[in-house]
């Protein structure tokens, strides 16, 4: 085998046509302030804990309206709910609720 | 039925009096293609047309890999045209997809910001002495073929069809990125239904075949290319694109652009060394032709001429179904009649 020096990229994108949006639902149910988030990242500029980890808020929320729910438990666990993400948001996200609630969802067995 | 406007679309194209500018990559990977055309413009088609033997880059790859700064490519583009204004042209013919593209932004812009244009004028006098005129035509190698196809017919020998089975030829057709995205109207039936290829297939009996990822990129992407590390993102565009035209079971591949021609025809190796895939049911993979040896093989070229034996996939199966006489045995053959060692075959793709 030939060693190129690179491998074909997989593709990143996502076929909104086969995910499984109920996990969405059920946090726009619990939290619907969610449903106004345009992912602008003034939370992400903010956050205490992206500054001292690869925490992104922002990339979370929009991976979770995306249905791409792999590894945003573990990711979660890095927020501290200090809520200085709430004092900045242009849309009035109420965003430890939100927090709160995507970890009871994508916990729950 | 539904009316549709594209279809009357048709841009401006020179009737005669051509300057060629010479593309550089073409000149490398299909050394025949250039010299097909300017033969079927002076014995088939009667016009004049100056090669210039003096051209030199447009920068267009350093320009969109953003190491050329916007002046130094107006300066270099204003001194092609110096060259054409001097042997007295004023019908610019660049072979290039992307030459053309960097052509038609330069004189847009100059156009909205005259300033600029003197800027250049002062630049281009001060390092070169040399003074120009704005063409008044600028015209894609590709829309002039298109334009004279009718024409170019009356003297061909073969047709798109299978002799075997006496259907079209199914040619999936690519038009380059830059030759109608950047400025819509610059391209025949504009950018979202260019039609300047599908227009020489149908009329030289072929069945332009309609897929999903038909107007995707080739995968060239210049920077995308470049950076070695990088070229992951390059062949995944390829892929997706020839994953998506498999099911149509594709002839060949025409296209009026380098980069399409060069990377669609090597990713296919390179596809196969990886994944030990090929997207043909016998794979041979599926030949990739510029629409000069397209043209030129119907008009009864020699393929050897034409430079089909220097693609990665080879198009002997294409022409056997066209019905196309070859010498097999003169494939590897030099310019002074001595037979060249043949280059080593590939792991995957058959020959």
């Amino acid at each position: 085998m030939i060693n190129f020096g690179y491998s074909i990229a997989s593709s990143r994108a996502v076929n909104l046509d086969t995910c499984d949006f109920d996990k969405l639902h059920q946090l726009e149910n619990l939290a619907p302030s969610f449903k106004r988030c345009m992912n602008c990242g003034a939370c992400t500029a903010t956050c205490s804990a992206q500054q001292f980890t690869s925490f992104n808020i922002r990339k979370i929320k929009s991976l979770y309206q995306q249905a791409q729910y792999d590894k945003l438990a573990k990711e979660l666990e890095k927020c501290m709910l200090c809520g200085k993400c709430t004092l900045v948001c242009p849309r009035g996200l109420n965003l430890r609720p939100i927090i709160m609630n995507m970890r009871k969802i994508l916990n729950k067995k | 039925m539904e009316k549709r406007y594209w279809n009357e679309y048709q841009k401006e194209i020179a009737d005669d009096h051509y300057f060629y500018e010479r593309s550089c990559i073409r000149q490398t990977f299909f050394p025949g293609s250039e010299a097909a055309f300017l033969r079927m413009m002076r014995e088939v088609l009667h016009k004049d047309i100056y090669d210039e033997e003096n051209a030199h880059t447009c920068t267009g790859i350093g320009y969109h890999s953003d190491f050329v700064p916007l002046e130094t490519t107006m300066t270099v583009v204003a001194r092609l045209f110096a060259l054409m204004t001097a042997k007295g042209y004023t019908n610019y013919v660049p072979s290039c997809v992307t030459s053309f593209g960097i052509f038609s932004e330069m004189v847009e812009m100059w156009e909205h910001h005259p300033e600029l244009l003197e800027k250049t004028r002062e630049n281009l006098y001060k390092a070169t002495g040399r003074e120009f005129k704005i063409p008044e035509n600028i015209a894609h190698p590709s829309d002039i073929i298109y334009k004279n196809r009718e024409e170019l017919k009356k003297s061909m020998k073969y047709q798109l069809v299978n002799r075997f089975t006496g259907k079209p030829l199914r040619v999936v057709e690519h038009v380059g990125c830059h030759y109608a995205k950047i400025f819509p109207e610059k391209g025949v039936g504009k950018s979202e239904f260019p039609y300047v290829l599908a227009g020489m297939i149908e009329s030289w009996g072929g069945e332009v075949l309609d897929y999903p990822e038909r107007r995707h990129c080739c995968g060239f992407g210049f920077r995308h290319y470049l950076l070695q590390e990088n070229r992951g993102y390059s062949v995944a565009n390829t892929k997706k694109k020839f994953e998506s035209m498999e099911p149509y079971e594709p002839d060949f591949i025409v296209t009026n652009c380098p980069g399409c021609a060069m990377f669609m025809d090597k990713w296919q190796y390179t596809i196969a060394e990886m994944e030990n895939k090929t997207f043909d049911k016998d794979g041979y993979g599926i030949p990739v032709l510029t629409y000069e040896e397209m043209a030129g093989l119907l008009l009864g070229y020699d393929p050897w001429q034409l430079g089909l034996q220097l693609h990665q996939v080879q198009s002997e199966n294409l022409m056997n179904k066209i019905g196309i006489k070859y010498n097999p045995d003169e494939k590897y053959c030099g310019v002074d009649g001595k037979i060249l060692p043949s280059p080593e075959k590939p792991r995957v793709l058959k020959q």
